[in-house]
């Protein structure tokens, strides 16, 4: 498999990275470049293998559904590159 | 006493008990190195006032008679860690101005055994790097030079600004993490030991999150002992990460000394790649020997998938890596770049924010994991990576520990790997690791013949640290420690 140049635009909106026209056909080859790399993963027999969810053996933890944490909006807030009033501020997104 | 910031970490714990010197002519002796060591561009910032009154805290509860297991040891610390109200970047454009209003777990850990922070050590770019080339805050120089050179040297990745601090002592040990290789590649290059734990072993909350099923914290120190004590402190179980392990610690300083007799050291045939430097092969019988003449029986083993774990990974950590780093968006945090409208903006900022190997990771990760691909890409590399872990769960029947060389390599030149593949192969020896979920140490075992650092490798079963630590001590006891000639 090889990804075209509309693949990458397709690709980069998904990941919501702009990307210049002029750098699609560079960012094509280094992507092709790293596919074929892992294109060897074909010759492996995977047909009764498991797909890995855990490195370490272990019950997977349980805790009770409830709030332990918060009340400190001012600290969520506290990096936003712009906030008021305890809100994130964002461009207008409905009409 | 002068030349303070030539003391192992055991040695100036012993220095301060004995009250030789006080913890803050230490954490002053450090400050002062490392303002004559900025050229190495190791941190990327420093926080002397925070420094210096932890020390006094630390003379206080010394004075007392009181004091945690660290007290009043200087460290560098990773900025992949959140420290509240410090800088804490990842060392990329996109977290400008970040900073935390918490603490990461290990981290906190270290400051509750009284361990007092110098300041935040560079990296690559969200750890994504194997020089330290990636940085936002431009690239680490490596202490060490070769032979009858002057030229400059990366000192590995991602943790390259750890192993280089540690390496010219200007900390007394530092945190960093590993996804791939990031502790003990940097480690191998600097001629510095590395120890990345079994996944689980130490939190993850509060790091700046890679690769979520790959990333572990552990310490770069001077020598094993070092590395042992700074471990046990790192090392917690943290209701905060459900990976977190509820096993308790083991006194893993305590494992150092403890004869090898009759350990079994297994060589896994695979590791011997083709086109692997004589120097690299000598060096990794040498290390076998040094073991046998200890009393350890060497196994010659086979790990079958080895080869598939490199190209399984770059499936797995950039598929991780694109959900992780979808959070930045401009909106709670960092860079922001205007646009037309909301997705412009996130498309704007994001395009400005992520350097080059990021963006170039992100889009691979967003392709394996794109609606028609999932199957072809990450659940094979994930089924690839069952049969990785599969390898290592028969092999350890026939042995306790494995050696392996560190890298492919010693240190080479910024700019001199510039094409990523061959940049990704640096870590054809950790990886695998990495994908098990076992620790592995990097420790120094000789000098190439331009004069570089080696290290060798040592992997061991899930949480089985202190037969590392057993193991890589008697490799030290035989290769010695190495120190890089002070020229800055």
């Amino acid at each position: 498999m090889s990804v075209d140049q509309n693949t990458v635009k397709r690709v980069a909106r998904l990941a919501r990275l702009k990307v210049k026209d002029e750098d699609v056909p560079r960012l094509a080859g280094e992507l092709n470049a790293i596919l074929g790399f892992i294109e060897q993963l074909n010759e492996v027999d995977v047909s009764s293998v498991e797909p890995l969810t855990s490195v370490v053996t272990m019950k997977m933890k349980m805790r009770r559904d409830t709030v332990t944490d918060g009340h400190y909006p001012q600290m969520i807030v506290a990096n936003a590159p712009a906030q008021d009033d305890d809100f994130f501020m964002v461009p207008k997104v409905v009409e | 006493m002068n030349n303070l910031t030539a003391l192992t970490i055991a040695a100036a714990r012993e220095g301060l008990k004995k009250k030789q010197f006080s913890a803050l002519e230490l954490t002053d002796a450090y400050l002062a190195a490392m303002e004559k060591a900025r050229v190495l561009n190791a941190y990327v910032v420093e926080t002397p006032e925070k420094a210096r009154d932890m020390a006094k805290a630390s003379d206080a509860k010394l004075a007392a008679g009181q004091g945690g297991a660290l007290e009043g040891i200087p460290l560098g610390i990773k900025d992949l860690f959140a420290t509240e109200g410090v800088h804490t970047q990842a060392c990329s454009h996109v977290l400008d101005g970040f900073k935390p209003q918490y603490e990461s777990t290990v981290t906190a850990n270290l400051w509750r055994d009284g361990a007092v922070m110098l300041g935040k050590l560079n990296m690559d770019e969200f750890a994504m790097g194997s020089s330290n080339e990636t940085s936002y805050y431009g690239n680490v120089i490596n202490p060490w030079k070769r032979n009858n050179s002057n030229a400059a040297l990366v000192p590995g990745g991602s943790s390259g600004g750890s192993a280089a601090a540690v390496a010219a002592h200007i900390c007394a040990g530092a945190t960093a993490t590993d996804t791939g290789g990031s502790i003990r590649q940097p480690a191998a290059f600097t001629g510095t030991v590395g120890i990345k734990p079994t996944y689980g072993r130490c939190s993850r909350w509060g790091i700046v999150a890679f690769a979520s099923s790959l990333d572990q914290a552990g310490p770069i120190a001077r020598d094993v002992r070092d590395a042992a004590i700074m471990l046990k402190s790192m090392a917690s179980v943290d209701a905060k990460d459900t990976t977190s392990v509820d096993m308790a610690v083991p006194d893993y300083e305590a494992a150092i000394g403890r004869p090898i007799k009759g350990l079994r050291v297994g060589i896994p045939k695979e590791y011997r790649v083709d086109g692997m430097p004589a120097e690299i092969d000598a060096l990794w019988q040498k290390g076998a020997e040094w073991l046998k003449a200890q009393g350890a029986e060497i196994v010659e083993i086979s790990l079958p998938h080895t080869k598939y774990a490199l190209p399984a990974y770059y499936i797995v950590a950039p598929a991780e890596a694109s959900s992780n780093l979808a959070r930045y968006d401009g909106v709670r945090y960092g860079l922001r770049v205007p646009g037309d409208d909301i997705v412009d903006m996130y498309e704007n900022s994001r395009a400005a924010g992520f350097g080059r190997e990021v963006q170039r990771r992100i889009l691979i990760g967003t392709y394996v994991l794109s609606a028609g691909y999932y199957d072809a890409y990450y659940v094979r590399a994930q089924k690839v990576r069952t049969l990785i872990k599969s390898d290592f769960d028969k092999a350890w029947d026939k042995v306790d520990v494995m050696l392996t060389p560190a890298t492919p390599s010693p240190a080479f030149a910024p700019g001199e790997i510039t094409d990523p593949v061959q940049m990704y192969l640096n870590d054809i020896f950790t990886v695998t690791v990495n994908m098990a979920g076992l620790p592995g140490i990097s420790v120094p075992a000789g000098l190439s013949a331009d004069g570089l650092p080696l290290g060798l490798q040592l992997i061991g079963k899930p949480f089985g640290e202190e037969t590392l630590f057993q193991a890589a001590a008697a490799i030290e006891q035989a290769a010695g420690v190495y120190t890089a000639p002070q020229w800055w």
